[in-house]
């Protein structure tokens, strides 16, 4: 089985058939054991039981870049290779993306406001990953401004590809604005090496949450496959019906 | 190399001539700027601190107001066309048509600046770091600018979409802009390190942009 085997979406349907309900019950399972972890961790000494929202938070952030990694990959796949699957795999992964980002964001700013007294601090990380949260937007618009999804998959895939060089070139422009308009003060944390008993959780759910975004990723796929097919039907169908009089 | 030369001077032509709109984006820069007083109140103290910011989001503004034009007039009367089929690499016509773009319609926001400046009761020095900075760094809103604009002209669509997708690239370039200006007024922040980083995203965003734009016009016109 090679990628190009996949190329053909009858195949590819069969197989994800087969696979997403072990995916699905992998990632039910590695959640509620990393949920139980993370109940169960001991409280920070100095942040209490808030610092168990980092379970939730860090695994969101962490999949907030991966997900515009996965689909930069995707996007050379259809430049490059025009692999049929390829756009299909960005335009799937982009709403996703979206949600973590957002997730990421949402539980940042409610973390935010035991530790550091306000929801939202123009502080770079936040800064930077609601700078993202705006490019999945961006994103998500080009690909609902065009009708024919292949025109549209060629523009996404050279914006996705332009965000990719550019999102390192943002964060670290945004790192020194911040650093240039407040001093290190805000962001305190526990210090940079974590202790065992947060680090374990933290694993389990970082992989929980990559098995939940490749589920939710692969059954998005299906859909935009079954959805095209029934595009295809439906415009097939319209060319076929007599003419009024 | 003739036919880039022509390409720039045809460019700069029609877009002085009646219809061709670049100076309307100077207009523009004036409008914002005195519509800022407005917002903010006619302290003068307030207005010469904030004039830097104020003056790099008018020309953010302006520069992506004129943007869509660059490839939008010649897709429609079918000059874009000839410019793809042409024997001419198409990532060097897209970096002749964003130098004109910008001759044409960056050039005058940066000659506008020191009468901006003096509204906004900034003195001559500061006024001059806030011309060198535009100068360094719009060239670098109008190359990945470009890139939206390819874009939207491929798919149709103008106007929002276009500053949905081009606003989130250009904030580098603002954050430095801003920073250099600020540091060469008042900053206890040496003016060199970021004046030579909003140098080195023009000169980036002059390799990435024509690329990008010609891969988008290939992909998105066949």
């Amino acid at each position: 089985m090679t990628l190009s085997d996949l190329a053909n979406p009858t195949r590819f349907l069969s197989l994800t058939t087969r696979i997403l309900p072990w995916l699905a019950g992998a990632t039910a399972i590695l959640l509620a054991i990393g949920l139980t972890q993370s109940v169960l961790a001991p409280d920070d000494y100095q942040q209490g039981a808030t610092v168990k929202i980092m379970f939730i938070h860090v695994p969101n952030a962490w999949l907030s870049m991966f997900v515009w990694g996965v689909m930069s990959i995707a996007s050379l796949g259809t430049l490059v290779w025009r692999h049929p699957l390829a756009d299909v795999a960005a335009k799937a992964a982009a709403p996703i993306g979206a949600a973590f980002t957002f997730l990421a964001l949402v539980t940042g700013s409610l973390w935010g406001r035991p530790m550091w007294g306000t929801y939202w601090e123009w502080d770079a990380r936040l800064t930077s990953v609601l700078i993202l949260f705006l490019m999945y937007l961006g994103l998500i618009a080009l690909w609902r401004a065009v009708e024919d999804p292949s025109r549209a998959a060629r523009a996404a895939a050279i914006l996705t590809l332009v965000g990719a060089i550019n999102i390192p070139i943002i964060k670290f422009s945004v790192d020194w604005w911040n650093t240039l308009h407040q001093p290190a003060s805000v962001m305190k944390m526990g210090g940079p090496s974590l202790d065992r008993a947060f680090l374990i959780p933290l694993l389990v759910m970082a992989v929980a949450f990559s098995l939940l975004f490749v589920t939710l990723h692969l059954a998005a796929m299906r859909n935009e496959i079954l959805r095209r097919r029934l595009r295809a039907l439906q415009m097939l169908q319209a060319s076929q019906r007599p003419a009024l009089p | 190399m003739s036919a880039l030369g022509a390409l720039i001077r045809r460019d700069i032509r029609i877009a002085l001539r009646v219809g061709g709109g670049a100076l309307i984006g100077v207009l523009f820069f004036l409008t914002v700027v005195v519509l800022m007083p407005f917002a903010l109140g006619p302290d003068l103290a307030l207005l010469g601190r904030l004039g830097p910011a104020i003056l790099w989001l008018g020309a953010l503004l302006a520069s992506l107001l004129t943007l869509d034009r660059l490839f939008m007039a010649d897709h429609d009367d079918g000059s874009l066309d000839v410019i793809l089929m042409s024997r001419t690499p198409l990532e060097l016509a897209c970096a002749a048509k964003a130098l004109a773009h910008w001759l044409a319609a960056g050039v005058p926001l940066i000659v506008a600046t020191p009468v901006l400046g003096m509204l906004l009761n900034l003195d001559g020095a500061s006024t001059a770091a806030v011309a060198l900075t535009l100068l360094a760094g719009t060239p670098a809103l109008t190359f990945t600018g470009m890139i939206g604009a390819a874009l939207a002209v491929t798919l149709q669509r103008g106007g929002l979409l276009l500053a949905v997708l081009v606003l989130p690239l250009s904030i580098p370039v603002l954050i430095f802009g801003v920073a250099a200006s600020n540091a060469a007024i008042a900053g206890p922040l040496s003016f060199g390190t970021p004046f030579s980083i909003l140098c080195a995203l023009s000169l980036a965003s002059l390799v990435i942009g024509p690329f990008a734009a010609a891969a988008s016009l290939r992909h998105g016109l066949d």
